[in-house]
């Protein structure tokens, strides 16, 4: 898997005809990789595995496709989105076009992707950015998720094609201020009145909230869990942008407030009941995460790798201490696991035999992994580690929120605990 | 309208090339459909999604060509034709060019778009050796293009600025890197790609057997720039730039 870096160290600048530059939107055009097949028996630095080569052509296209949306429209701006801390929404109708929103979906308008394709999509949008990949995950996965999986076939029909297609953007509200780890505490309460639905409580840390077309909201009815479709404008419905955060801040995170908010019946998400209802669409994104997590520390491997061969002290690259080699290989060791396993639960997914527990496995070793890569790279880079001017503080903060989300370190840690004992810790 | 547009895969040209005595080393470095080539599929999806019709991707090229075939396909291409044979190992521009039109006449068409230049030989020959194998008229450099009642219009992109041409279908035409900017292949566009009809023709399935008729005698790097010339500035330093520059006739 080659890296941007290298392809950016190796590229001469492309001229066209008669002089001029080729550009695309005002950036140098590169080349785009008909396969990446590789030419010699010897382990390369970006893939050292070959784990290039257990991908179908088709989902090494997929691949380069987003690596290279990603090289062109991402990279750029990516520092100074975070820098701002500005989500690129322009950048929403441009995912949906390449089919990136509810991409494993079939049908409603979206690609019907494999569950391989759609994690490597992932991996590449977040070797860009943790906060694009967040919302690619919250509109596929949670959002246009729960609609597929519980929703009526009116909801599928009105909401998942404008949301494939980017012209609608959804969050996914189960979070609350003091109901994190254990959802089952939620205090927001759905009551019925008069044929209509009123939701009253507050949900907290909502990726997309306060963008969002429609929020996938969860609440506590006399039934049990139940999932209501909010579009944003319902009266008594409001959300308000978190500010302050030192993560993920290419990224809106919302609070949102339901003040005896009136929803009409059909609203609700008719197959949903109990927490399973939430659950299940978890799990969907964390597996796209674990994915996620692997791009952000290749990324940061490569900066570091790139980095530490051309930064010079006591008169040779840094690269050649035994204390930056000894810290470069353990970033390889763990970025090229990490590959290897998201690939694994990959093709298990598509399978059809992917368990609950396999995916906390790699939710959490992957996460992991690739902070404790992030940190290593920035130590390697030195002061140069914490500036935007390169890609690793970044990422390395955007992980401490991935760190937390979707499943706590911890709470992987006892799903875990839990399938191999049959003992709960927390239940 | 029926569109061919010609592409062909080139060894990555971001990465250094490698020479296999007087050729490049084809296997040594990544191949790519030639970053050009974009150019004229996007040019080509523009027009038929403009006036219908269907766009056929042709290339030339050894059965691993397939995969940059695809990648036009993934566009939105919606055939191909490859014509592959060992016997063409080699070609030059004029061998290329007859096997093209020869692929090319089997069917009607309307329009033929190439890139300027290959990204790897650059001899930017073949398009106007198709346009006078086919007996059509070429329009060339174009960055900016319009089909109206079968009738060609296109700025020419010369050197102080363009000149506006105008021919009838059909025609060959020749696309810079400023006429269009080639979109993203989509996920469904890259999963459809594999079901979408590519021919695979011979040499002999053309009724053709042609040879390069030039043979390249040799590859030189081009020579490293000289040292430049320094002047100290001891008061008539504009005067000796400009007389420099005089003599080098830039001024």
């Amino acid at each position: 898997m080659n890296s941007y870096e290298n392809e950016a160290r190796r590229s001469a600048p492309l001229v066209g005809e008669r002089g001029e530059r080729r550009t695309r939107g005002g950036r140098n055009l590169v080349g785009f990789p008909a396969v990446s097949t590789p030419t010699r028996n010897r382990a390369d630095a970006l893939d050292f595995l070959g784990v290039d080569a257990l991908l179908s052509e088709e989902e090494r296209m997929i691949r380069d496709t987003v690596r290279r949306f990603v090289r062109e429209r991402v990279l750029p701006d990516a520092g100074g989105w975070f820098e701002r801390g500005e989500f690129p929404r322009e950048l929403v109708p441009e995912l949906g076009k390449l089919g990136l929103l509810g991409m494993h979906i079939d049908g409603y308008g979206c690609a019907g992707a494999s569950a391989v394709a759609y994690g490597l999509a992932c991996m590449e949008l977040e070797a860009g950015d943790t906060g694009v990949r967040s919302f690619v995950s919250v509109q596929g996965s949670l959002a246009m998720y729960s609609i597929l999986r519980w929703g009526s076939e009116e909801h599928k029909r009105e909401w998942l094609p404008p949301m494939a297609a980017g012209e609608r953007i959804g969050c996914f509200g189960l979070t609350e201020p003091d109901s994190g780890s254990d959802p089952g505490s939620m205090r927001t309460t759905a009551k019925t009145s008069g044929g209509d639905w009123i939701l009253d409580g507050t949900k907290m840390w909502i990726t997309n909230g306060g963008i969002a077309d429609v929020a996938v909201v969860w609440a506590r009815a006399e039934d049990g869990i139940r999932g209501f479709l909010v579009p944003a404008g319902t009266p008594g419905f409001s959300a308000r942008d978190i500010h302050g955060k030192m993560s993920l801040r290419a990224s809106v995170t919302s609070e949102l407030v339901f003040d005896g908010c009136r929803v009409p019946r059909d609203m609700m998400l008719p197959e949903a009941r109990g927490l399973r209802g939430p659950l299940c669409c978890l799990d969907e994104a964390r597996y796209g995460i674990a994915w996620g997590a692997a791009g952000a520390g290749r990324a940061c491997y490569e900066a570091a790798l790139a980095y530490a061969k051309e930064r010079t002290q006591f008169g040779k690259p840094i690269a050649s201490f035994q204390l930056t080699q000894r810290k470069l290989v353990e970033m390889l060791l763990a970025t090229n696991r990490a590959a290897l396993l998201a690939l694994h639960v990959g093709r298990m997914k598509d399978e059809g035999r992917l368990a609950p527990e396999q995916v906390s496995l790699a939710k959490l070793a992957n996460v992991r992994d690739a902070l404790e890569v992030a940190r290593s790279a920035r130590s390697v880079l030195g002061a140069n580690g914490i500036s935007l001017e390169y890609p690793v503080i970044r990422h390395m903060n955007n992980l401490e929120s991935v760190f937390t989300y979707e499943g706590t370190n911890e709470i992987h840690t006892l799903i875990i605990g839990q399938a191999i004992t049959g003992l709960s810790a927390f239940q | 309208m029926n569109i061919t547009v010609c592409i062909k895969q080139v060894p990555d040209p971001n990465q250094p090339y490698k020479l296999s005595g007087t050729r490049l080393d084809r296997e040594a470095v990544q191949p790519v459909l030639d970053p050009g080539d974009e150019f004229g599929v996007e040019a080509g999806l523009k027009l038929a999604e403009a006036h219908g019709g269907e766009v056929t991707v042709l290339s030339m090229g050894p059965a691993k060509a397939m995969e940059a075939m695809r990648r036009a396909l993934s566009m939105g291409a919606h055939k191909g034709i490859l014509v592959s044979d060992e016997a063409l190992a080699g070609a030059d521009a004029q061998a290329t060019a007859q096997v093209l039109a020869a692929a090319i006449k089997r069917n009607p068409f309307d329009l033929v778009i190439a890139g300027t230049e290959s990204a790897d030989g650059s001899t930017g020959a073949v398009p106007a050796m198709i346009a006078e194998l086919l007996g059509v008229p070429q329009a060339t450099f174009a960055k900016q293009l319009e089909v109206k009642e079968g009738t060609l219009t296109i700025h020419r992109q010369t050197q102080e600025g363009y000149d506006v041409v105008e021919c009838a279908l059909p025609a060959v035409l020749t696309v810079t890197s400023g006429v269009n900017e080639p979109r993203y292949p989509t996920f469904k566009g890259i999963m459809q790609a594999k079901n979408k009809p590519v021919e695979q023709l011979s040499a002999a399935d053309l009724g053709l057997s042609v040879a390069a008729s030039q043979q390249v005698a040799a590859v030189n790097p081009a020579p490293a720039r000289g040292q430049g010339e320094i002047f100290e500035d001891d008061g008539t330093g504009a005067a000796r730039i400009a007389d420099f520059l005089k003599n080098a006739k830039v001024i």
